[in-house]
C-alpha cells in the first residue's frame, strides 16, 4: 500500500518534470459537440503542423462538466489554455488574478480586426485577458409559411406588430412562441431583449452589475410588456416541463410558429422544413433606442498558474488569425469574431453576421452577464412569472431581496460580495 | 486497544480504517468546517459562523426540499418489499434463470441519466406516452411535470425502478445463504410454503433487511440524479430535494459555504435515520 | 417460488412458473425497451417530436456505430477496467478483514467504529469534492488512476464493511473456536475458514461495488483531467452537447456501457444462488 503510494507519487512527480521539459501544451476545451469537437481537433492538428516543436494535448469536456471543473483548475493545477466566456464571466477570474494578461497579443492591427464589442468584452481596464474566437446571435427563428397562413406577410417591425402577429396566429390555432423553460435560461432571453429595447444597453449593463434594484419602475415596465404576451397565452403550453430541445419540435410540426433562441438551432432544422424557416432580430420597441443584440462570445485564456505560457501565447495568437477563425467557424457554423473572416455559405449565418456587425453593442445573455447566484434565482422567477403573470410584483421583490444579499443594498454597489 | 486477539485485530482493521479516515472522514470534517464560511471557490473564505445555518432555517426552498426528501423516503418503502418479492420469485435453479436474473438486474446498472430522460418523456405533457395512452382510452390529459404537486412523484417512480433492482440483488445474496437443509427440515416438520417463507426464510434474512432498509433510506435522502435530469427542482423549486439544492448552491450559485451547510444538515438527517436503524439492529443482536 | 424448489415439481408447475416470470419480466423491462428504442432513433426523429413511434428507417444502427467506432472508446473501456477491478478487489479484501474483526473480535469501541464506517458512507459526494481534491493534490496523486482507485476503495469500504460484518456474524463461533484451540492464528482463521464461507456475500458485494465504481462519473471529473486516464463514464458524459444532447446517442452509449456490470453479475450468480452447504451451519 505504502509502496504503491510512493511509487505513484514518484511517477506523478516524474511526469510533471518530463512535461515541463518536452514543450507540451495542455489545452482543456469545452467543445464536446460533434461539429465543434472535430473543428477544434482539426485546428489543433494544423497548429501542430505549423509548430512541430510543440506537443499539443487537447482534452475535450462537455459544457456542464467543464463549468464545474474550471474553478478547481484555475485555483490549483491548471492546464495551459482554458476555454471560457467573455464579459462578466471572464472578469470574475481577472479580479482575483487567475488569468494571464494578454495585451501583448493585441497589436493595433489585431485590435482593428476584431469586432469592437467583442474586444471590449475581453478587456478590463484597457488590458486584454482573453482571445475571442466565436459569437452567435440570439434571435427569432420562425416558420414563414405559418405566419403567412395567418395573414402575417412581413416580419413585425415593432412591438405592436409582434402582438398583432400573435393574435392572428392564435386565431388560426397556432401557438405563437415555442419555448421550453425547464432549463430556465430560454426565458431570460425575453427579459434581456425587452430590457435592451426599452431601456438600452447601458441600463442593462448596470442592472446586470447589480447597481439597479429590480423593483425599479423601469425593470417593472419590462415585465409589464412581457406580461401582455404571457396573459394572452402567446407562449406554448406546459413550457415549464420542456427543455428548449423538446420545444423546437412544436415549430417543425407546425404547432407553433416562432422561437427566440440562439442560432445553434439551425443545424437541427429537418430537411423538409429548412426552406420555410427564417431568421429575424427582435423588433424595436422604442425608436430612439439603439440596436443592441444578445450575442454570447466564447473565448480562450491562459491561466495565471499555467506552466507553459510561451507556447500557450503562440496558440492563442494562432487562434486570433482571420484564416484560422474562418476555418473554425465554417466547420462549427458559427460566426468568427475576426471581421476579415468569411462565414460558411448559409443564409442564416450571413444574416446573423450582418446583424451583429451593424449592432451598436452586445449583451452576453442574462446568465453570463450577472452573478450566477442572482441569475439562478432570477431565472426561476422568470419561469414563475411566465406561469403566473399576476405574481409580477412578488417575483421582482424576491429577485431584489437576492440582489441585496449578493450585491449589498447601497445603491450603485455593483460588486458582488 | 485491548482485545483478546491482540495485534491481529489491529492488522485486520488497519487498511480499511486508514483509507477511510484519510479519504472520507477527514474530508467530511473539512466539509463541515466549510459550512461556517462564505466562499465562491475563487476569492478568500469569509468566516460567518452560524450565519449559513440561520439563513437555511428561514429559507423556504430548504423547507420544501426537506419535505420532499421525507416524501421520497416514505415512497421508497415500497422498494424492499418489491425487491424481496422478485428475489423470492427468481431464486430457482431452473435452466435459463441466470439470464432472466441478469435481465431483472439491468435497471440498476443503467446510467441514471438515461433512465430519468426516458421516464421524463413518458410523463411529458406534449409528447408523452402516458398522454398518448390516456388519449387512446378517452382519459384526461395530464402534465405531472408541470405540476408543483406531482412533479416530485414522477421522479420517485423513475427512481423506484433501479432501486427495486438493487434491493432484489441484496435479497438474492441473502437467500443464497439460507441452506436447503433448513427449509427441508421445516417442510418435514409439516410447514406449508407460505408459512415457510414467513417464519423460516424471512427471519433468516435479518442481516439483509437492515442493509436494504438503510440503502433505500440513504438513496431517498441522497436523491439527486433524477432531479437534475427530469425537473431541475422545478417548476420553480417545488420538486427540489436537499441533494439537488446543495448541488445548485455549490455549483450553480457558487455559494460553497451555503452548500456545505445544506450538506451538513443532510448528513445529520441521514445519520439520525441510519442510527435509528442501527440501534434497532444492535438491540436485536443483543437478544 | 423459493422456497419450494421447482426442480422437484411437475412440469405443469414449472410451465406456470416460467409464464409468470416471463410476464413479470416483460413488464419490468418496458422502460428498458423504451431506452433501446430510443437508441435506434436519429436526432431528427426527436426534433420532429417522434419520441414513441417507430424510428425512421434511415440509420437505425448509426448511434451504435458512432459509439463503437469512436477512436477513444477502447482507451475509455480499458481505463474503466483499470480503475474498477483494483477498486473491487481492494474493497472486498479490506472490508472482509474489517468486517471479521468487527463481527468476531470484541473490543471497546467496535460499535462506534462500525457507526463511523456507516456514517461516512452517507455523505453526499458534493460535500467531499473540494477537500478530497485538495488532499489528492497534496499527495501528488492528482490526475492519476490511483487517486480514483484509492478513493473508491476508501468510500466503498464503509458500506461493504457493514455488509460483511453482518454476514460474518452469522458464522457460528464453534467452528472458529475449534480452530483457535488447535492453535490457528486469527489471520489464518480469516483466510481459511471465514473467507470461503463468505462466497455469496463476496459475490454480491463485488457486483455492487463493480457497478458503483464502473458507473461513477463525479470523481473522475474531480480527480482526473487527462483524456488518457478518463474512463468510460467521462466518455459518455462528453456525448452531452453544450446546448443540446443527442439522447439517442447517449442511450446507445449507456446500453453498451451497461454490459460489463451485467456480465459480472451473470458470472457471479452461481455464487449467489448455489445452495451452499455451510459446513458449520449443517452441523447446527
Amino acid at each position: 500500500m505504502i509502496m504503491q503510494a510512493s511509487l505513484a507519487l514518484l511517477i506523478a512527480v516524474a511526469s510533471v518534470v518530463c512535461d515541463a521539459v518536452a514543450g507540451t501544451l495542455v489545452v482543456n476545451a469545452n467543445t464536446a459537440d460533434p461539429a465543434p469537437r472535430a473543428a477544434w481537433e482539426e485546428l489543433a492538428a494544423r497548429f501542430q503542423a505549423e509548430n512541430p516543436d510543440i506537443e499539443l494535448r487537447l482534452n475535450i469536456y462537455d459544457g456542464e462538466s467543464y463549468k464545474k471543473s474550471i474553478r478547481n483548475w484555475l485555483t490549483s493545477a491548471p492546464p495551459d489554455v482554458v476555454y471560457w466566456n467573455a464579459g462578466y464571466r471572464m472578469r470574475q477570474f481577472v479580479g482575483p488574478g487567475l488569468l494571464e494578461d494578454l495585451s501583448d497579443l493585441y497589436t493595433p492591427a489585431v485590435k482593428a480586426s476584431i469586432h469592437p464589442s467583442a474586444l471590449d468584452l475581453v478587456s478590463v481596464g484597457g488590458r486584454q485577458y482573453g482571445v475571442p474566437y466565436t459569437y452567435y446571435p440570439v434571435g427569432f427563428f420562425y416558420r414563414r409559411d405559418l405566419l403567412q397562413s395567418a395573414g402575417v406577410d412581413e416580419w413585425p417591425r415593432d412591438w405592436e406588430g409582434l402582438v398583432a402577429a400573435c393574435v392572428k396566429l392564435k386565431a388560426k390555432g397556432i401557438e405563437p412562441f415555442a419555448i421550453g423553460t425547464r432549463d430556465l435560461w430560454p426565458a431570460a432571453a425575453w427579459f434581456d431583449y425587452i430590457d435592451l429595447r426599452l431601456n438600452g444597453l447601458d441600463f442593462h449593463t448596470e442592472l446586470m452589475r447589480g447597481a439597479i434594484p429590480y423593483t425599479d419602475p423601469r425593470v417593472a415596465r419590462v415585465l409589464e410588456y412581457w406580461r401582455v404576451l404571457v396573459s394572452t397565452r402567446c407562449f406554448s403550453r406546459n413550457h415549464a416541463s420542456s427543455s428548449w430541445q423538446e420545444s423546437q419540435a412544436l415549430v417543425y410540426t407546425g404547432k407553433a410558429a416562432m422561437m427566440l433562441i440562439g442560432n445553434f438551432i439551425v443545424p437541427n432544422f429537418p430537411a423538409d422544413v429548412r426552406d420555410r424557416m427564417e431568421f429575424a432580430p427582435f423588433p424595436a420597441i422604442r425608436p430612439d433606442i439603439g440596436r443592441f443584440e444578445e450575442a454570447p462570445v466564447n473565448t480562450l485564456h491562459i491561466p495565471a498558474r499555467a506552466r507553459n505560457k510561451d507556447d500557450a501565447r503562440r496558440f492563442l495568437a494562432y487562434v486570433l488569425r482571420a484564416d484560422v477563425q474562418e476555418a473554425l467557424n465554417k466547420a462549427t457554423l458559427q460566426i468568427p469574431v475576426n471581421l476579415r473572416s468569411a462565414v460558411a455559405p448559409d443564409r442564416f449565418l450571413a444574416q446573423a453576421r450582418d446583424l451583429l456587425a451593424k449592432s451598436d453593442g452586445l449583451a452576453q445573455y442574462f446568465d453570463r452577464d450577472t452573478s450566477e447566484d442572482l441569475a439562478s434565482i432570477a431565472m426561476k422567477g422568470f419561469q414563475e412569472f411566465m406561469m403566473y403573470p399576476d405574481r409580477l410584483d412578488s417575483v421582482l421583490a424576491a429577485i431584489e431581496r437576492a440582489r441585496q444579499r449578493i450585491y449589498g443594498s447601497a445603491p450603485g454597489a455593483g460588486i458582488p460580495k | 486497544m485491548r482485545t483478546r486477539h491482540g495485534s491481529s485485530t489491529v492488522i485486520l482493521l488497519a487498511p480499511a480504517c486508514l483509507l477511510f479516515a484519510l479519504f472520507v472522514i477527514y474530508p467530511l470534517l473539512r466539509g463541515v468546517a466549510l459550512s461556517f464560511y462564505d466562499w465562491n471557490g475563487v476569492d478568500a473564505k469569509v468566516w460567518v459562523g452560524l450565519g449559513n445555518y440561520r439563513e437555511l432555517w428561514a429559507d423556504p426552498v430548504f423547507q420544501t426540499a426537506l419535505a420532499n426528501n421525507l416524501r421520497w423516503l416514505a415512497c421508497y418503502a415500497v422498494a424492499p418489499a418489491l425487491g424481496l418479492a422478485l428475489a423470492v420469485l427468481l431464486h430457482q435453479r431452473l435452466r435459463g434463470m441466470r439470464v432472466v436474473r441478469s435481465l431483472f438486474f439491468m435497471p440498476f446498472v443503467l446510467s441514471q441519466v438515461i433512465v430519468g430522460v426516458v421516464f421524463g418523456w413518458f410523463f411529458h405533457s406534449r409528447f408523452g406516452l402516458l398522454n398518448e395512452i390516456l388519449g387512446a382510452v378517452g382519459g384526461p390529459h395530464v402534465a405531472p411535470l408541470d405540476s408543483e404537486r406531482w412533479a416530485l412523484y414522477t421522479m420517485i417512480v423513475a427512481g423506484l425502478w433501479p432501486q427495486t433492482a438493487y434491493c432484489m440483488i441484496l435479497y438474492l445474496t441473502g437467500l443464497a445463504t439460507v441452506p436447503d437443509e433448513l427449509t427441508d427440515a421445516a417442510r418435514v416438520d409439516g410447514a406449508k410454503d407460505p408459512s415457510l417463507l414467513r417464519y423460516v426464510v424471512i427471519p433468516q434474512l435479518r442481516p439483509v433487511h437492515f442493509v436494504v432498509s438503510m440503502v433505500c433510506a440513504v438513496a431517498a435522502l441522497r436523491s439527486f440524479d433524477y432531479v437534475m435530469i427530469m425537473t431541475l427542482g422545478g417548476p420553480h423549486n417545488s420538486s427540489t430535494v436537499l441533494g439537488y439544492y446543495m448541488y445548485e448552491q455549490t455549483f450553480l450559485s457558487l455559494r460553497y459555504g451555503y452548500g456545505a451547510a445544506i450538506a451538513t444538515v443532510l448528513l445529520g438527517l441521514m445519520s439520525c435515520i441510519v442510527f435509528m436503524l442501527l440501534w434497532h439492529l444492535f438491540y436485536r443482536e443483543r437478544s | 417460488m423459493f422456497p419450494f424448489p421447482l426442480e422437484r415439481r411437475p412440469p405443469s408447475a414449472r410451465a406456470a412458473y416460467r409464464l409468470t416470470v416471463g410476464a413479470t419480466l416483460v413488464v419490468w423491462l418496458l422502460p428498458l425497451a423504451a431506452i433501446v428504442l430510443t437508441s435506434f432513433r436519429s436526432q431528427d426523429d426527436l426534433n420532429r417530436g417522434n419520441y414513441w413511434g417507430w424510428p425512421s428507417a434511415a440509420g437505425i444502427l448509426d448511434n451504435y456505430a458512432t459509439v463503437l467506432l469512436d477512436s477513444r472508446l477502447p482507451q475509455f473501456v480499458l481505463n474503466s477496467f483499470l480503475v474498477t477491478i483494483p477498486a473491487v478487489i481492494g474493497t472486498i479484501v479490506f472490508a472482509s478483514m474489517a468486517g471479521f474483526a468487527l463481527a468476531k473480535h470484541e473490543f471497546r469501541g467496535s460499535r462506534v467504529l462500525l457507526m463511523t464506517f456507516i456514517g461516512g458512507n452517507l455523505v453526499p459526494f458534493q460535500a467531499l469534492m473540494i477537500p478530497v481534491r485538495d488532499l489528492v493534490i497534496a499527495l501528488g496523486l492528482y490526475d492519476s488512476r490511483w487517486s480514483l482507485i484509492l478513493f473508491h476503495i476508501a468510500f466503498q469500504t464503509g458500506f461493504c464493511t457493514l455488509f460483511m460484518r453482518n454476514f460474518i456474524r452469522d458464522i457460528p463461533d464453534d467452528a472458529l473456536d475449534a480452530a483457535r484451540v488447535e492453535g490457528a492464528g486469527e489471520l489464518t482463521i480469516f483466510w481459511r475458514i471465514v473467507l470461503p464461507l463468505l462466497r455469496p456475500a463476496i459475490a454480491g458485494a463485488s457486483v455492487l461495488v463493480f457497478t458503483f465504481v464502473w458507473n461513477d462519473y463525479f470523481w473522475t471529473l474531480v480527480l482526473v483531467q487527462s483524456d488518457d486516464i478518463r474512463p468510460l463514464t467521462a466518455g459518455l458524459q462528453s456525448l452531452r452537447g453544450m446546448w443540446q444532447t443527442s439522447w439517442p446517442l447517449v442511450a446507445a452509449g449507456s446500453l453498451l456501457a451497461a454490459i460489463p456490470p451485467v456480465a459480472v453479475f451473470f458470472v457471479l450468480q452461481r455464487q449467489l444462488i448455489a445452495g451452499l452447504t455451510f459446513g458449520a451451519r449443517a452441523a447446527r
